[in-house]
């Protein structure tokens, strides 16, 4: 098990909602491997969104197994799911989800804060994380400064400025329009050639095409599908 | 080892970091802040402002209290049937009684004085003996005092008060006038100090004789020292008890630290009472503390997902929402604590009574609103830190 990086075993998740018990995910079973570029691609209300929060360990399966870097996420705390979600996952959601009071860099340097880094080092790393995405000039802007395309990037600074093991978009693009989604994507393209492992949620074909390997999922069920790209 | 010092160590750096957000979260609600404050900051000054009034009057009554009689019994007789008060065998004997140096009947009437053609209904007479004088001499500014002739010939003669000097002797000499008291011509022997507090002292024989009496049913015993005054009242009661034949509630005698701890316990009630009064308003700002951190923890449900989503445990989410409500409240004590002490330097100089600075009502002050802050805001808190993050996210 201590070597096991990513898998998912039998995972099932139901809800139960006005008295019938809602089955979002079924018997899921995906195994990622370091590096790997992966999109579920799936349309709207097919459980992608549950899945994701499940892989982000927002949300624990009903059944099944799931095994983080060696950790079997079911047995875990409140508290050491937090250390997870900081330490091994980085969150990439649709609309930046950026702290509006905060500017750019406090933005990126808050998974630090959670990660008990010193003020000084959290600087440092934000700054180096900021450039990396190519926003060196605009460090103190505040959110609504920037543009969307801009927010998503700052966004994606302070997904890898832990350093996480995932890379985890749920549609990176969805709030952006094509050229820009280009660039974002783009700057998929570069992290995982650099070697990260990232998993992209979208319901966009052309999105998904970036990734190696693309899985589909559709009422809950996933199904191994073609890199098209 | 290395892991505790990195947990303490995250411990006091997330407190610091919950602080610095906490207060510029603050500050950018300014006017709503400032308003959640105002209930906290009107409690403090409240009890603050009460306390440390009414300790002041307290004090000053006290002080007034022990210059006027340290060292003093009052016996007050009411007699049985047969024996309405003392004769003079009866304070002879109380003469004798160990620890008591002297005593003075005193006798009350009210009269009506005449002087050239001016009148006044409303004069307290008192009638003492020549003791009296004798401890509180600083009474007397001029002429003389009773003496033990007037006392024992029942003189008409009398000292007079400021009042009266300055309504019926203005810019004239009264020594050796005769002024008339209830008719009776009193002959002015001399004038009291300003401390007086009556406006005419006789001897109390006469005043007895004004007052067709021949008991005497009050009198102050002056003791050798103030510290044996409990001593003095238990061997005074059996020869009290043998002149009025053990009957039932013939006398009492009060002492001056009786009479003060009863003002002092008064005032304490009352104050007490004022300060729960005005407890109720801390409480209400409490609630409203409570109010805003519910309605805080509401519109930022978006914030506590995505920090959530970033790696903040729930214990970290709730310390700061606690370290705010904290903040906030101990912002409007401090607040508080400023306008209490303005306040009650004012009220003080209006009641003529000396401020001093009452640690222990702003440390209550202080305390309290401090325990407002955490009380009111755990459950807010709490609830921040148990929301969902999938749930909190979406609605960012």
């Amino acid at each position: 098990m201590e070597n096991v990086f990513f898998r998912m075993t039998d995972v099932c998740k139901s809800y139960f909602v006005g008295g019938e018990t809602l089955e979002v995910l079924k018997k899921i079973n995906l195994d990622i491997a370091k590096g790997e570029y992966l999109s579920v691609l799936g349309p709207s209300g097919s459980g992608k969104s549950t899945l994701m929060n499940i892989i982000g360990c927002l949300d624990q399966p009903t059944s099944g197994e799931y095994i983080l870097n060696g950790s079997m996420i079911e047995d875990l705390s409140e508290k050491e799911l937090a250390e997870i979600r900081n330490r091994e996952i980085g969150f990439i959601f649709q609309n930046s989800q950026l702290l509006q009071r905060m500017d750019a860099l406090s933005n990126v340097e808050l998974p630090l804060v959670y990660a008990g880094v010193h003020a000084r080092e959290r600087k440092r790393r934000a700054r180096e994380m900021l450039m990396r995405v190519g926003l060196e000039e605009r460090m103190y802007h505040f959110p609504n400064q920037l543009s969307g395309g801009q927010q998503q990037r700052v966004a994606i600074a302070r997904a890898l400025v832990t350093n996480p093991r995932i890379l985890l978009a749920d549609e990176p693009t969805g709030a952006l329009d094509q050229n820009t989604g280009k660039t974002i994507m783009q700057l998929f393209d570069e992290l995982s050639c650099e070697g990260r492992t990232i998993i992209m949620i979208t319901h966009d074909l052309k999105i998904a095409g970036h990734a190696r390997r693309i899985v589909n999922i559709i009422d809950g069920c996933l199904t191994e599908g073609e890199a098209s790209a | 080892m290395k892991k505790m010092f990195f947990g303490v160590y995250r411990f006091f750096a997330m407190l610091l970091e919950n602080a610095r957000m906490s207060v510029s979260n603050i500050f950018n609600n300014r006017l709503r802040s400032f308003l959640t404050i105002l209930g906290i900051m009107i409690g403090v000054t409240a009890v603050i402002a009460l306390i440390t009034t009414i300790s002041a009057v307290s004090r000053s009554i006290s002080n007034s209290f022990t210059s006027m009689g340290a060292g003093q019994l009052t016996l007050s007789v009411s007699g049985s049937d047969l024996k309405p008060g003392l004769n003079t065998e009866n304070l002879n004997a109380l003469l004798e009684v160990d620890g008591i140096v002297g005593l003075t009947p005193s006798v009350s009437l009210s009269a009506s004085m005449i002087y050239g053609g001016e009148r006044d209904t409303g004069i307290s007479v008192k009638g003492v003996n020549e003791y009296y004088f004798t401890r509180e001499d600083e009474l007397v500014e001029r002429g003389r005092t009773i003496n033990i002739f007037d006392v024992e010939r029942k003189s008409a003669v009398c000292l007079i008060g400021k009042d009266v000097l300055d309504s019926f002797f203005y810019g004239v000499n009264p020594l050796e006038k005769t002024v008339y008291l209830n008719g009776i011509a009193f002959t002015v022997i001399g004038i009291l100090g300003e401390d007086a507090t009556n406006d005419v002292m006789i001897p109390y024989t006469t005043a007895l004789k004004m007052n067709a009496e021949a008991f005497v049913t009050s009198a102050t015993l002056y003791l050798t020292s103030a510290e044996i005054s409990d001593s003095v009242v238990s061997s005074l009661e059996p020869v009290l008890d043998e002149m009025f034949s053990f009957e039932e509630d013939t006398y009492s005698i009060s002492t001056m630290e009786a009479l003060e701890n009863t003002m002092t316990e008064l005032l304490g009630m009352m104050s007490a009472l004022l300060a729960g009064i005005a407890s109720i308003a801390l409480i209400v700002g409490g609630i409203g503390i409570m109010n805003m951190m519910l309605t805080s923890v509401t519109e930022r449900t978006g914030e506590i997902g995505l920090k959530k989503a970033l790696g903040a445990r729930p214990g970290e989410i709730q310390m700061q929402f606690l370290i705010e409500s904290f903040l906030l409240s101990m912002m409007g004590g401090v607040l508080g604590v400023g306008q209490g002490v303005i306040l009650s330097i004012v009220m003080c100089r209006l009641m003529g009574a000396d401020f001093s600075l009452s640690y222990g009502s702003i440390a209550l002050g202080v305390g309290f609103s401090a325990a407002v802050g955490i009380i009111f805001g755990w459950s807010p808190a709490r609830k921040a830190s148990r929301l969902n993050p999938i749930d909190a996210l979406r609605s960012m």
